[in-house]
Formats: structure tokens, C-alpha cells, sequence
């Protein structure tokens, strides 16, 4: 458990956009009649989108409002998961996975990197550039270490790949989103093994169930 | 080796196209109709004569799983949920399958919710996973799209998908914390009974199953029973995705068949172990929540639920995190523990406050800042936590500390010396002027 609170400075209000309002409505009718409480992590999820990437008290008011829900249930959900930022961060929030798997490849190498770049966690670089934060297991193992920046995994990072990425980010230049060594997805380094071409079934036919009566 | 033609997932690297078009041209969804047709008892008794179990970690079987499901009323409908929060340290199999053959996972959960009576499902995607949610929302349209899932669509068996997403909390794994959390509360987990078959979501008939678990159903189906529980060891049929991490030359995930042999499993696949097989320390081979099995025992073990289980560790989500000798095993359970503390959920008194009091001893062990005495007090401290908790966090969080203690007690006791030996191991600050 982590202790989580609200920030000390909040906005007077907020309001969804038309679009984000416009959305909100399909996502609440994909719940049965009475249950639009289940609507409530995709709605927090939009407004912290919106704003900033943080969520601040109003947001989760507001969402509360248009579920119907008393203002502690949002509350206790917004302050429960920890994808909800509660205080700003910075224009590109760096999240990196420090469990078991990513530490044996290194990202305590990377930590470093963001400690003298960006300085201390949790704190906003002096442009506003950046913020970081030491997570738990974001799930790309198989490309460890990795950093979650906004929306965007980066994968099969190094102190210099790392490094670099932050200056490119920093300069608005064009990054590459995924693995930074070339890899496709989670297939071993320098291709697979397997020909991965003689598939059962390539013809789209992939059983004894499909095969049509007048071959059998 | 698995044979290319034995594969389930073919597109598991993102080579191919993940679109229907292409996953249609792979076989997805090829007969669907014909496997409907012969109806749920069929479905159902070839799932278990498949002798699948689930892929999700603790390997229940999962024909039988659906067996459980009440028969069909009006007033209570029946869900499906798929577990797709994928958040177990070292497992990355269900990213894969929703990125890159996300049709076989919504035709699995077509022909799941029709075997259950069930005419919704909701797919329970992990927050972090935007883009893969995305990519799974568009395929899940573009079937809406082709009618092959929906209100009236060509199957005759009116069905409704719907992709949820959480938001970073690994507590929302457990399959009740996941229906508490889909109906938007705090994702703490149920006291069990009533089991979600009788009283899950919405208070009505629900089933959980992981990601692979669904994805491989129609593949079993069409290509039967048997040829699918033609791999692997007696009871623990089929292929594995196994998601290899940690100290091996190419780490990746790679569709095997089950009970391959831990050497061939990492010779074959993976490139072998950084620095050859002499440099293997350790190997926890199902996630983080299970005991790290040392080099000389796991080298030859089978991959399988039952072989790891008699090394008193599991297969659990097959995610295979290696450790060579480099490694300072101590400070990578304690580690652990740091996960466990900030994953807590806080509803049980054990779990809440033992895991927060592992994690500080540990910390102290990782140093050598303790006394060898407390080893066995830290290890006391785990039985106390393991089984008095409402859900398995709390053993997840205590067998990896006991396996530490099992098989690497010797390291922490040396560390404990050497600190002993030179207290002050910490440079003298001085301030800079």
C-alpha cells in the first residue's frame, strides 16, 4: 500500500470536452442498467488525459456527478489505483519498471540516468520538461529494462539508448515507440529460430472440423 | 521443438498482420459455426478431455471451470470475464496475444460465453497496456463489423464483447478484486464462497479465465482434444507460452510444448545462459510469486505444473525469470518484497502490515544489517502470513522470502559477517566546500 493524497493546489473546476463527453456516454452504455459505477476507471482515465496527466479533486467530482456516485466512492478509486496521477508531472512522465526482471537487466543503471537528468523522483524538472517515478511491473519482461513515457512503452533500454531518448523527447525529435535495439515484439534478439512459415493451416483452414466433406 | 504446424499462436512476434483479414487467412475463426453447432456439452467435455489447465497461474482446469456454470436464467445472466490483467512479475504472453492475434482471443471468448450460456463478455485489460487496448478495441470493432460477434451476427448466438481497462493495481489480478474493480470499486478481493460461478459480477454467474486460457480454446476445438493433450507430461498437456526474462542471451516469449526440459527450453530458444550453464545461480520459473528453484535442481526439470510443484515451487504463469551468478540474489527477492508491500491491497491485517515488515527486514538482509537469528524470525514471520489472508497475495508474498531462506541462507549469512566484519562499510561524509 502507498500512501496517496490529493495535491495541495487544485483547479476551481473542470469539465469534459464535447468529444471526451460525447465518448463518456458509450462507454457508460457498455454496463448494464444501474451498474454505470463500472464506467468509473475509463472516465477517470479520460479526464486525467485531459488534463495534463494528473487528476485533480474536480475531475473526480465531476465523474462522480455524472455516475452517480457518492463523491467518497470516486474518491476511494481514484486514490487506490496508482495509474492516477494525483499531483501534475511533467510534460513527458517517465515511468520506470524497477521489479526483479528489469533490475537483473539493469534499470538501476537507468535510475541513475534519470536522477542526473531529471533529479529526485516524483519532482518535476526546473522546465517542466520531465517527471519520474519507479513502478512496479509494467509487463514487458521479455524486453527488459523498459520505461513507460505518457502512453508509450520504450523497451530494451541502456544507459545510452535511455539517454539519448530523453534528448530527443527534450528536443522534439522523432523517437522510435517500442524496442530501441530493433527487435519487432518479444521474439528472440536477431530473429527466431522456428522458419515460423509452415503453419497448420495457413490457407486459413486450421482443423480436421474445416476441412470441407467432398476431401475428406 | 515444437513443430511450426503445432502452434496455436502464429503470429506471436507481430510478423504477420493482426487484422481480421490476416487472422482469417491463419485460420482464426474458420468453422466457428460448426463448433457452435455441436453444441455446449460437446465444447465442454472436449475442453476437458483436452486437459487444459488455466494459464492464468494456478492452473485449475478449465473445462472444468466451466462445467461450474449455473444453467441459464432470465433474472441472473451469465458473464464471462477475461482476466487480461496481465501484471504477475516477469509475464508479458498476454500482451503478445492481444497485439498480435487478438482475433483468436475474441473468437475464444465467442465460443467460451456460448459453452457458459453466457451472452456478454467483458475483456479486463490492465491499465498500463494502452496500446494494446487499443489494438484490441479495434479488432473487437472490426468483428462487430464483419458480424461475427454481436447482437445478430453469423454464428445465430447473440453475443456482446466489451473491453475494460484497470489502472495499475496488480491486486486487480485476483479474480474477485477484478470483478469488484469492473464494477467500479476499490479492487479488494471476496471472501470465497459464494465462488464468482454463483455470485460474480453483478452479483450474477461469472467465470474468469486468463487471456491464453480463452485464446487457445478454439484451436483445441478445431484440431480436437487429443492432439492438443498429446504434449506435454500426463496432466499437463498442451503448449506454454513462456515468457523467458532476466540472465539468458536472447530473452523472449516463445509458444513450447509443456514439460520441455528447463536446459533444452533456454538452449533452444533463448540463446542459453549469459556466461554458460556453469554461470546459473537461480531460476524462479513461474513469476514472482513463487520459490526460486537453485541451478544444480531446475537445470533438467521439466516445465511443467506438477515437476515445479515438487521443487515447492509452481509453473505459474510459466514466466521465467533467470538469475546467473552475478546476480545478488538477496537483493533481488527483497526486491520482490517491495513489490509485494506496494501491491498490498490493505484489506487483510496479515498481508497489509506483513508485507511492509518483510519488506523492511529484507532490506536490512540485503544489506547484512541484521542478526542471524532474524532469518529464522523472518522466516517464522512468513508462515504466519502465508494462509491467513482472503486472497493469495499474501502467500505470493511470502514464498519467495521462504525460498530465499531454503536454498540461499548461506548468502544472507554471509552477508551478515561481512557487514559485522566492517561496520562502517559507508565512505565518512564529508561536506564539500
Amino acid at each position: 500500500m502507498a500512501v496517496r493524497r490529493l495535491a495541495q493546489q487544485q483547479p476551481e473546476s473542470f469539465e469534459f470536452t464535447p468529444e471526451n463527453l460525447a465518448w463518456a456516454k458509450t462507454v457508460i452504455a457498455r454496463y448494464p442498467e444501474g451498474r454505470q459505477a463500472s464506467a468509473i476507471i475509463p472516465l477517470l482515465w479520460r479526464a486525467q488525459e485531459q488534463h495534463q496527466y494528473w487528476l485533480p479533486k474536480a475531475a473526480i467530482e465531476k465523474v462522480a456527478d455524472m455516475l452517480g456516485m457518492p463523491y467518497l466512492r470516486a474518491l476511494e478509486v481514484a486514490t487506490f489505483y496508482s495509474m492516477f496521477n494525483l499531483e501534475p508531472v511533467g510534460k513527458f512522465f517517465v515511468q520506470l519498471c524497477g521489479t526483479t526482471p528489469c533490475m537483473l537487466r539493469g534499470s538501476n543503471e537507468l535510475k541513475k540516468v534519470l536522477e542526473a537528468r531529471v533529479g529526485p523522483e516524483r519532482k518535476i524538472s526546473a522546465d517542466g520538461t520531465f517527471s519520474w517515478l519507479e513502478v512496479e511491473c509494467l509487463g514487458a519482461c521479455s524486453n527488459a529494462p523498459m520505461a513507460q513515457i505518457n502512453n508509450d512503452y520504450y523497451e530494451d533500454l541502456s544507459p545510452e539508448n535511455f539517454s539519448k531518448l530523453l534528448d530527443d523527447l527534450a528536443a522534439g525529435r522523432p523517437v522510435q515507440k517500442g524496442s530501441q535495439t530493433g527487435r519487432v515484439c518479444s521474439e528472440p534478439a536477431g530473429g527466431t529460430l522456428s522458419a515460423l512459415t509452415e503453419f497448420y493451416g495457413t490457407d486459413g483452414r486450421s482443423g480436421p472440423l474445416s476441412v470441407p466433406a467432398d476431401k475428406k | 521443438m515444437l513443430a511450426d504446424k503445432d502452434r496455436i499462436f502464429t503470429n506471436l512476434y507481430g510478423y504477420g498482420d493482426w487484422r481480421l483479414k490476416g487472422a482469417m487467412q491463419r485460420g482464426a475463426w474458420d468453422g466457428t459455426k460448426g463448433l457452435l453447432e455441436k453444441g455446449k456439452d460437446w465444447i465442454i467435455n472436449e475442453m476437458k478431455a483436452s486437459g487444459l489447465r488455466g494459464r492464468g497461474g494456478a492452473g485449475f482446469p478449465t473445462g472444468l471451470k466451466w462445467s461450474f456454470m449455473p444453467k441459464r436464467d432470465p433474472a441472473r445472466p451469465s458473464y464471462l470475464v477475461v482476466n487480461a490483467d496481465e501484471s504477475e512479475p516477469g509475464t508479458c504472453k498476454d500482451r503478445e496475444i492481444m497485439r498480435n492475434d487478438p482475433q483468436l482471443l475474441i473468437e475464444g471468448c465467442m465460443i467460451a460465453s456460448f459453452a457458459m450460456e453466457a451472452n456478454a463478455c467483458y475483456i479486463y485489460v490492465r491499465g498500463e497496456y494502452i496500446h494494446e487496448r487499443e489494438r484490441l478495441q479495434a479488432a473487437v470493432d472490426e468483428a462487430y463489423e464483419a458480424r461475427l460477434i454481436g447482437k445478430d451476427n453469423i454464428h445465430g448466438y447473440p453475443f456482446d464483447l466489451y473491453v475494460h481497462h484497470g489502472a495499475g493495481a496488480y491486486i486487480c489480478g485476483e479474480e474477485t478484486a477484478l470483478l469488484e474493480s469492473l464494477e467500479g470499486k476499490k479492487g479488494m478481493p471476496r471472501l470465497k464462497p459464494p465462488f464468482p460461478a454463483n455470485m460474480g459480477l453483478y452479483g450474477c454467474p461469472t467465470t474468469v479465465n486468463n487471456v491464453e486460457s480463452i485464446a487457445v480454446a478454439p484451436t483445441i476445438l478445431r484440431r480436437g482434444a487429443a492432439w492438443f493433450s498429446g504434449f506435454g507430461a500426463k496432466n499437463n498437456a498442451g503448449t506454454k507460452l513462456f515468457c523467458v526474462s532476466g540472465h539468458v542471451n536472447k530473452p523472449c516469449n516463445v509458444e513450447e510444448e509443456m514439460s520441455i526440459p528447463f536446459r533444452d527450453l533456454i538452449d533452444r530458444h533463448c540463446g542459453g545462459v549469459r556466461g554458460g550453464w556453469d554461470n546459473l545461480l537461480a531460476v524462479i520459473p513461474g513469476g514472482s510469486s513463487v520459490r526460486c528453484v537453485p541451478a544444480e535442481q531446475i537445470i533438467d526439470c521439466p516445465m511443467d505444473f506438477d515437476s515445479l510443484g515438487k521443487l515447492r515451487s509452481g509453473l505459474g504463469t510459466a514466466a521465467v525469470i533467470v538469475m546467473d551468478k552475478s546476480t545478488d540474489i538477496v537483493r533481488a527477492i527483497a526486491r520482490l518484497s517491495a513489490f509485494y508491500k506496494h501491491e498490498s491491497c490493505g484489506q487483510c491485517t496479515p498481508c497489509r502490515e506483513g508485507t511492509g515488515w518483510m519488506y523492511r527486514v529484507m532490506q536490512r538482509m540485503a544489506e547484512g544489517r541484521a542478526q542471524k537469528r532474524e532469518i529464522d524470525m523472518l522466516f517464522d514471520v512468513t508462515k504466519q502470513v502465508e494462509g491467513h489472508t482472503i486472497c493469495a497475495l499474501g502467500d505470493a508474498a511470502a514464498w519467495p522470502i521462504q525460498g530465499l531462506i531454503t536454498h540461499f541462507r548461506h548468502e544472507i549469512e554471509k552477508r551478515i559477517d561481512d557487514y559485522a566484519a566492517n561496520p562502517h562499510s559507508d565512505p565518512v561524509r564529508v561536506a564539500a566546500e
